[in-house]
């Protein structure tokens, strides 16, 4: 494909919705839909400067911490739980059910049993993202190669370089499907958290305008959210290629063949 | 065969008592953890106490009520997002063109996180049923829409080109080559998109306020109820496992003829 049908395929949808957006709003005094350059404006005038040191950044630096420790813990439980038996066998059910429940019930409870500060909202994001790594870690360990594993066995290859060289490799596409939905969860309790209880940060704000009819300024809180989950899809994306790039060349090599 | 199901009968009894045991040892910490003094029991109350309150809740009308409520939304808001998805998943799927001219908008919408659009909602709809409809179908849409283009990406080539040979038509082709190979897809999406739906669902009414369970949890943890709360949070668990567990056998059912024995959901 030439470079200029890409470019045409790439831009040619989203331009013509504006555009469409900008005629349909050109002649209307509709109160709830701003126009586009009205709404860029207040984008810019709203969330640089002040508001995004205030309430952008600490948002994301929860965010960020929450996310951390889900993946990071969600790794290291899912391997230990998955490479037990009894272990598994005797916690599965309750991890089902402790994954079963909607996240963002836990926001009050979370509250009553922290209080309402910063590692309250932490521990939302944690408790709610932990689930998709750990428990597809545990699925994951659970299913990997028995021929690769008995290999390990008779070369002698235990405790750590095992896990190291073989389970670890062995269950990252898992782990990686599980953090990309933990990502999502965890920005969605990112701001129920910050809806919910708080007097700061993105979430807060964005209710705030609501509450105050500044329809424009609370649009572009909307659009900030969604830059927010394209810069993690994108981060991701590029992490998970990174880390999977021999996984994916090796999908292409069998399918192929 | 026979021989093969009795011998793994053993471990799997097994497996079944030690994940009960789990569930009891959990309720059991939980049970001490107050008691001893370990955590106040202003903030948690034991365990037995919570599934008391459960149990009588089961007895009032007035929870089977809230129940209903979230899951007419939760249905209703599945079933809507599943229809859209299908509709406009099957029109861009069919032709390469539309893939790729939507690809970028798709990529950049389906991040936005639903409950982004909690204020829109609340400013057009208030705290009626629609305001948790807009926000389940919006998160479940994308679910079920990307599983269902991944799906029709996957047709093999050379069937659609033999029925298409053979003259099967444009709608023909759609169910008998499409349909079988997008279903196993489809289902996947409906699963993650149940799941999410009820999320959605209970985050709407514990934030928005719309009637439902969630609503119930905000008002009796802000009136101190906290028991109750415990309880409450409980059954939307349960309420989770029984709708993971639905999709699952529903997933089993549909897809019984299918050959390949997929392994678990890549997404």
């Amino acid at each position: 494909m030439s470079p200029l049908k890409r470019i045409a395929y790439f831009f040619g949808l989203p331009i013509l919705l504006i555009a469409l957006w900008y005629a349909l709003s050109f002649g209307s005094t509709n109160f709830f839909v701003p126009k586009p350059i009205e709404l860029a404006q207040t984008l810019w005038t709203t969330w640089i400067g002040e508001r995004f040191v205030d309430d952008v950044l600490p948002s994301l630096g929860r965010l960020a911490v929450g996310l951390f420790f889900a993946i990071g813990l969600g790794i290291v439980l899912g391997l230990l739980i998955g490479s037990t038996r009894w272990l598994r066998n005797l916690l599965e059910p309750l991890l089902e059910f402790f994954r079963a429940i909607p996240p963002p019930v836990l926001v009050p409870l979370l509250m009553l049993l922290i209080g309402v500060n910063d590692s309250m909202k932490v521990a939302v994001i944690i408790s709610g993202a932990i689930w998709p790594v750990l428990l597809n870690t545990v699925e994951g360990v659970r299913a990997v190669d028995s021929v690769l594993s008995d290999s390990c066995r008779s070369y002698g290859i235990r405790g750590f370089a095992r896990i190291r060289y073989f389970v670890l490799p062995a269950v990252t596409p898992q782990i990686m499907a599980g953090v990309r939905q933990s990502l999502s969860i965890g920005l969605i309790l990112m701001v129920i958290s910050e809806m919910f209880a708080s007097s700061s940060g993105l979430g807060f704000t964005i209710v705030q305008f609501q509450r105050n009819f500044a329809i424009p300024e609370m649009w572009s809180g909307i659009v900030v959210l969604g830059l927010i989950g394209l810069g993690l899809a994108i981060i991701f994306q590029f992490v998970e290629r990174r880390v999977l790039h021999w996984y994916h060349g090796l999908k292409e090599i069998t399918h192929d063949s | 065969m026979r021989n093969q199901r009795s011998a793994a009968a053993g471990p799997k009894a097994k497996a079944l008592g030690l994940g009960i045991g789990g569930i009891i040892l959990f309720f059991l910490i939980w049970e001490a953890t107050p008691r001893l003094g370990l955590v106040s029991d202003r903030y948690l109350p034991p365990a037995s106490e919570v599934l008391g309150r459960l149990g009588q809740y089961l007895t009032e009308a007035a929870f089977w009520k809230d129940v209903a409520d979230t899951m007419t939304s939760w249905a209703l808001g599945l079933v809507i997002a599943t229809v859209a998805a299908i509709v406009v998943g099957l029109i861009i799927g069919s032709s390469r063109f539309l893939r790729r001219a939507t690809h970028t908008t798709i990529e950049f919408l389906r991040p936005i996180p639903s409950v982004a659009l909690i204020p829109l909602a609340v400013l057009i709809f208030g705290t009626s049923i629609e305001s948790t409809l807009l926000l389940v179908v919006y998160a479940s849409f994308w679910q079920v829409l990307l599983q269902l283009l991944y799906g029709i990406a996957d047709v093999d080539a050379v069937a659609n080109d033999t029925a298409k040979s053979y003259g099967l038509g444009p709608l023909a082709r759609v169910r008998y080559v499409i349909w079988p190979t997008a279903l196993p897809y489809l289902m996947t999406g409906l699963r993650l998109a149940a799941a999410v739906a009820l999320i959605l669902a209970i985050t709407a009414e514990l934030i928005i306020g719309t009637p439902g369970l969630g609503k119930q949890i905000a008002l009796t943890q802000s009136g101190g109820a906290i028991s109750s709360m415990y309880a409450l949070v409980l059954a939307t668990g349960m309420i989770g496992v029984l709708i993971n567990l639905g999709a699952r056998i529903i997933e089993k059912r549909v897809l019984s003829w299918h050959p390949s024995v997929r392994g678990e959901v890549v997404l």
